[in-house]
């Protein structure tokens, strides 16, 4: 793992709300075309680590910085519509999709950022038929990403309507249109039933080989963090409280203690 | 929905773009017929619709399409309106008119064609807007609507007291009525064309989904405050286009025309034609304006039984909030919903619209 070079990397990364320390000095990084777990109990900080790469919090202090395809930039402080032009997308915890808008209208809003048709030259038709054509172009590819993720039959369906499994699944098409490099996942299998979760796996693995992305994930359901990702990050408190290969966290004594509990130990 | 699944049943294109061209021919016939024949008054109705289609569209694009509650258009409406009258009138009538305070020198003979004038109105009115969009539209929800509502009104009081320039409050008389028939459907044929085609083009999909969740619209990439802003801008250019018509429609206007109930009825237009549909504004403007007219009986002296009631003004409004509330109450998406006309949904039978494309 060592070899890849970074893809994501958090330097010294601490938020405060108030009095509370929500994250506290992370440092980790993400190797280019990984997948890494971070998980931890309830309030550990995950998701406002998540919210602190995707730009929704600015930190207190330290770095983030980001290797696309363009190049090392640091991202720390972007406004969440510049991360995601420099190729980070990312999912929910609580699905959220544009409810009154088709599966396929989600997905092509997805594409508006590499999108380089101004709004106005849609108002006249046949002076720019290289922005219509690009627009052609987006649907067409809406469609596409929509059928090589198996909904193919909800493309003119509001989103709202879709069954849950199929609703993680477009926000995540509705992420990959965007074109990134780097996928965060929050809770992809929550609400998911075993045999959902257990595909899941192999998905998780598709989307990284097809789309070669690097990608970064927070979950609770053990059998996908322990069957998916290839390094895991353990967060409590806000602290950084363990790294390593699957099996060296399943052995580690403080993530038993502070997350894992014992009963897994004999699971 | 919206636009995109008129174009997934995509081999009826050219059956709809001929039917439309068809409604649009019969339209315009229908049209021009009723300028020959009609009298003034029915006509003056007519023109109303098309201009408050034009004012209902351009709050619609605001409110209904991005999800910004505004309750200024009204003020962006009082823009058009003086700049366009102010654009068109002649040095002499300036001259008789202003009787308070002289007129600004700079103004007295500033001239233009109505056409450019409406242009004019249009984008003075979209300047403005976006001035104000600027600080505003960091505002959410209620807070935007209250900001926009004190815009409105001061835009009134400055018009009030800026007697050099705008007459104050005795306003502008004898504005030439240049708004005739081919005048406000042509806007109003150029307004809609422009708004079905960007509302059904990818940069519609990120209004819509700037409005259904902001976040996660930022997350895809979208920059939410200079959307915003510009759509607010765009809706604003409309208020100043559709409240120039009306100056010159009315051929009077003054700072009491421009008050929020004016605001109101434009509100009760696109709510109740349906918030987000292009469709639902049409057909709006058309009810609305209509029954406004119609309901003016309800203010004439009536006699019931022997019983001799004499006329309430302002009776109308009274009864029309209340048809208004009757419609937040039982169809609070409006006549439309979200819906918008499509060939095809008539030719299945589904619930089709009065409008044209």
């Amino acid at each position: 793992m060592t070899d890849a070079s970074p893809a994501l990397e958090l330097s010294n990364v601490t938020i405060r709300f108030g009095g509370l320390v929500a994250v506290n000095g992370l440092s980790m990084s993400v190797p280019e075309g990984g997948i890494i777990g971070l998980i931890g109990p309830n309030g550990a900080g995950k998701t406002s680590a998540f919210n602190i790469i995707t730009g929704f919090y600015r930190p207190t202090s330290g770095r983030v910085e980001f290797r696309g395809r363009s190049g090392k930039i640091d991202i720390t402080g972007f406004p969440p519509h510049e991360v995601c032009k420099a190729g980070l997308a990312r999912t929910f915890q609580n699905i959220r999709l544009f409810q009154n808008e088709t599966a396929l209208e989600n997905v092509m809003i997805g594409a508006y950022v590499r999108q380089k048709g101004r709004w106005w030259q849609s108002m006249i038709p046949f002076a720019f038929p290289a922005a219509a054509r690009e627009e052609d172009e987006i649907r067409a590819g809406a469609v596409a990403l929509l059928v090589r993720l198996g909904l193919e039959r909800y493309m003119n369906a509001a989103a709202s309507s879709l069954p849950y499994g199929a609703q993680r699944r477009l926000e995540i098409a509705r992420a990959l249109a965007t074109k990134p490099s780097f996928l965060l996942l929050d809770e992809p299998a929550a609400g998911m039933n075993p045999q959902e979760s257990a595909e899941l796996l192999d998905f998780i693995r598709r989307l990284r080989d097809d789309f070669s992305l690097s990608i970064l994930l927070i979950e609770h359901d053990m059998k996908v963090v322990m069957g998916v990702c290839e390094r895991i990050w353990v967060l409590d408190q806000g602290t950084l409280i363990a790294d390593g290969t699957p099996e060296a966290i399943r052995a580690d004594r403080r993530v038993i203690d502070a997350y894992l509990g014992r009963e897994t130990a004999d699971a | 929905m919206s636009g995109p699944d008129a174009i997934g049943e995509g081999n009826n294109k050219t059956r709809d773009a001929v039917l439309t061209a068809v409604a649009a021919v019969v339209f315009a016939a229908a049209l021009w017929l009723a300028s020959s024949n009609l009298d003034g008054y029915k006509l003056r109705i007519i023109n109303l619709i098309a201009i408050n289609a034009i004012l209902g569209l351009s709050l619609n694009l605001i409110y209904g399409m991005t999800g910004m509650f505004s309750l200024g258009h009204a003020g962006f409406m009082a823009i058009g309106a003086y700049v366009s009258a102010l654009l068109i009138l002649s040095p002499e009538q300036k001259t008789t008119m202003w009787i308070l305070e002289p007129i600004a020198p700079w103004l007295l003979n500033v001239r233009a064609p109505f056409v450019v004038s409406l242009a004019a109105a249009g984008l003075a009115a979209a300047f403005f807007g976006w001035l104000v969009a600027l600080p505003v539209l960091r505002l959410g929800g209620d807070y935007l609507g209250i900001a926009t509502l004190g815009f409105s009104e001061i835009i009134r009081i400055l018009i009030t007291n800026l007697t050099p320039i705008t007459n104050g409050s005795l306003g502008l008389k004898g504005i030439p009525a240049h708004t005739d028939i081919r005048m406000s459907y042509g806007c109003l044929a150029v307004v809609l064309f422009c708004m079905v085609r960007l509302m059904r083009s990818n940069f519609g999909n990120v209004l819509r989904a700037v409005r259904d969740d902001e976040i996660a619209a930022r997350t895809m990439g979208i920059d939410t405050f200079r959307t915003r802003v510009l759509a607010f801008t765009l809706g604003c250019f409309g208020g100043g286009l559709g409240g120039a018509l009306m100056g010159n429609l009315i051929t009077t206007i003054d700072p009491k025309m421009f008050m929020i109930t004016q605001t109101y009825s434009l509100l009760m237009i696109v709510v109740v034609g349906g918030l987000g549909s292009i469709t639902g504004s049409i057909v709006g403007a058309v009810v609305v304006t209509t029954m406004l007219e119609w309901l003016r009986f309800v203010e004439n002296p009536v006699t019931i039984g022997g019983v001799n009631i004499p006329g309430i003004p302002g009776m109308r409004m009274v009864i029309f909030s209340l048809l208004l509330i009757v419609v937040i109450i039982f169809r609070r998406e409006g006549i439309m919903g979200m819906r918008e006309f499509s060939w095809s949904r008539l030719f299945r039978g589904g619930s089709g619209g009065g409008g044209r494309r």
